[in-house]
């Protein structure tokens, strides 16, 4: 009898232990639309989540779930996450917002941060990257670099901050190349290797010596190295190993302040529901390296436009600017707005002179 | 719009690279089906053989041991897959699925070293005198050696199948397991080495991705493309002809819808981005759908 009530008392005091244990440490929950070594996307997320783990030690429990489809998927692996105990959950694709936003429902105790959307609640923040002034900065790049005057575009789905990538590369390219043409293939996914090579491969054979891409793989840079003349860009992470050409530049989402950031928030009491738009000012989009394969006039009128829209001297989206059917969208010297009636967060149309329609 | 600017003889060139890896993955399962076995794993043993065939293949410095390598990672999943469904009579359905989800996370640990490496290039092969015949030789003769292998693997599992007694004994296994096994054939042996036979196909294919088609290795970069190979499978009602016809089909028009999108046809792309399905389905309905082995998915007892 005593030995069962000894055993009772020190399993009771087991769970005890253990539950105090679990409230001193926060658990922070991530779902990766696509797998941590796509060297793209997901990767650089995860870097961020390596980040907070680094940062904070054993104050934080992370735990991940990658290569989670949008849908009813996502909503499964969040309410998992949140049933698990988790204090704070990263949703880091677009597809992933609704889903986010019926989870954050039925928890309302859990922190929810999703990333590139627009939909707010009590316990749901979204947060994003200004990745179109990375955008126009490789438009800047491109319009100079092509001799055939046909950019290849990989877009993946027609989703605003896409959209606003394609404008903002083709407005500079075009400031700088007035015979510039673009091709757009929409591949309708994050994440397909094989896929990505094979729209890079047909950009490259109608003509495209410079390929842009919002697809998460590096297989378009590994066409292009075999096609041998073809430049590219680093998408969402560095991918340095395709430097110095093909790749001659990327944008670089670094996620790691603004994650380590909401986790002390959380931490502190303090979190509360936000919305999050940096650029590359706070340093949330960065420029990898422009290679010296970039003659050197160019890269200096690159770094300049750089510092220009770091400084807040240029914004990517300066009037005059038409929509793709004509009617005036910026007025001279008239900068776009965030929101509201055909702002930024909402773009759902092609600036003039881009050729194709946008998916509906 | 200009269609002017797609190149037809490239167009067709580049449709038999991208009918290629499903072709692999498509026909080894069709000779594990036929034998009466259901392996969902496919997904699982092409991200398996893609992952092991960069390593060799990189470790080597030669894409055809890669290639070798890729066949026996693939037909050690499947083996793997054999003996729980064939002598520990699992579930052949959730097994199939637990292959698929073992495949992704074994490979991605095994990939860790390997990202952004470069594997060593597969050249092209210029087929003396064919190579040079005007239009047909850059569509069909010019391509890389795993091309030609692919369509030999259809050819050869086709004759098998239809003339070979090896072959009648696999199909009367996959018809009714307990009639060949009055026959006195051996059931789980048949069974083991057509699993084994349809993992190293799919080793194959998942490797044609990572040495070939992109030529790379990224973490999941199959993609889905086990699942195309899944129903491709069905589409051609267990027939290595049409399972020709419906990997080109599928590779072909994703190839097109690719190339109509780049020229800016005046189809809306959302069209066009189903359209590689679509077609699959609307063919699959016009043809006459064939009848599925007798056998495919039960488990056998060898008692009964």
């Amino acid at each position: 009898m005593m030995k069962s009530l000894l055993t009772g008392a020190t399993f009771a005091l087991g769970l005890t232990t253990a539950a105090f244990a679990q409230d001193e440490t926060t658990k922070i929950g991530f779902i990766y639309v696509g797998p941590v070594g796509d060297g793209g996307w997901t990767y650089e997320h995860n870097q961020g989540r390596l980040a907070v783990e680094e940062h904070f030690g054993d104050a934080v429990e992370t735990v991940f779930v990658e290569s989670v489809p949008e849908g009813p998927d996502a909503e499964r692996v969040m309410t998992q996450m949140a049933l698990d105990g988790a204090d704070l959950i990263f949703s880091t694709s677009f597809g992933f917002m609704d889903p986010t936003i019926n989870v954050a429902g039925k928890f309302p105790d859990v922190k929810f941060e999703h990333a590139t959307g627009y939909k707010q609640a009590d316990n749901v923040s979204v947060y994003s990257a200004r990745f179109y002034e990375g955008r126009a900065v490789q438009g800047h790049i491109a319009g100079q670099m092509t001799e055939s005057n046909v950019i290849g575009y990989i877009a993946s789905f027609p989703i605003p901050e896409v959209i606003r990538g394609i404008n903002a590369a083709y407005l500079q390219a075009k400031a700088v190349n007035p015979d510039v043409e673009f091709k757009i293939v929409w591949a309708y996914t994050w994440f397909d290797p094989a896929k990505e090579a094979e729209a890079a491969t047909v950009l490259i054979e109608q003509g495209a010596d410079v390929i842009l891409q919002h697809t998460d793989s590096t297989a378009p840079q590994a066409a292009a190295q075999a096609a041998g003349n073809v430049a590219t860009f680093g998408q969402a992470s560095d991918m340095a190993e395709f430097g110095p050409y093909p790749r001659v530049s990327s944008i670089i989402d670094n996620w790691s302040p603004y994650y380590i950031a909401r986790t002390q928030a959380v931490i502190d009491g303090t979190w509360e529901s936000t919305s999050t738009w940096d650029g590359i000012a706070p340093g949330m989009v960065g420029i990898g390296d422009i290679t010296d394969a970039v003659p050197a006039e160019i890269k200096a009128s690159a770094e300049a436009m750089i510092e220009s829209i770091r400084s807040g001297d240029m914004h990517p989206f300066t009037g005059p600017i038409n929509k793709q059917d004509g009617s005036v969208w910026l007025a001279d010297g008239e900068t776009a707005s965030d929101y509201g009636d055909d702002g930024l967060a909402g773009m759902n149309f092609y600036v003039e002179g881009i050729v194709g329609d946008v998916p509906q | 719009m200009d269609l002017s600017s797609i190149n037809p003889i490239l167009l067709l060139a580049s449709l038999m690279v991208a009918a290629t890896p499903i072709m692999l993955a498509a026909i080894g399962e069709l000779v594990v089906e036929r034998s009466g076995v259901l392996n969902l794993g496919v997904e699982g043993m092409m991200i398996t053989g893609a992952v092991c065939g960069f390593i060799v293949s990189v470790s080597t410095g030669s894409p055809w041991l890669g290639f070798i390598g890729a066949a026996i990672g693939g037909a050690m999943l499947a083996s793997l897959f054999g003996f729980l469904t064939q002598y520990l009579l699992s579930n052949q359905v959730a097994t199939g699925l637990a292959l698929t989800l073992f495949g992704l996370g074994l490979s991605a640990l095994m990939g860790q070293g390997y990202i952004g490496i470069k594997s060593p290039s597969f050249p092209d092969w210029h087929i003396p005198l064919l190579g040079d015949i005007p239009v047909i030789g850059p569509i069909v003769f010019q391509h890389d050696p795993m091309v030609y292998v692919g369509l030999l693997i259809v050819l050869a599992v086709w004759a098998f199948l239809k003339f070979s007694r090896a072959g009648l004994i696999l199909r009367a296994v996959g018809e009714n397991h307990d009639a060949a096994h009055a026959l006195g054939y051996k059931v789980k042996r048949v069974r083991m080495l057509a699993i084994m036979f349809g993992g190293a196909c799919a080793g194959l294919g998942g490797a044609y991705l990572s040495l070939v088609r992109v030529p790379q290795w990224t973490e999941g970069m199959t993609a889905g493309a086990g699942w195309i190979a899944l129903a491709i499978v069905v589409f051609a009602s267990w027939k290595p002809g049409r399972l020709l016809l419906g990997a080109y089909l599928f590779g072909g028009v994703t190839v097109l819808q690719l190339n109509l999108q780049a020229a800016g046809m005046a189809i809306p792309v959302e069209y066009l981005s189903m359209s590689p399905y679509l077609a699959t389905i609307v063919v699959l309905v016009i043809m006459r759908a064939g009848r599925a082995p007798g056998s495919l998915g039960r488990i056998f007892h060898a008692s009964r």
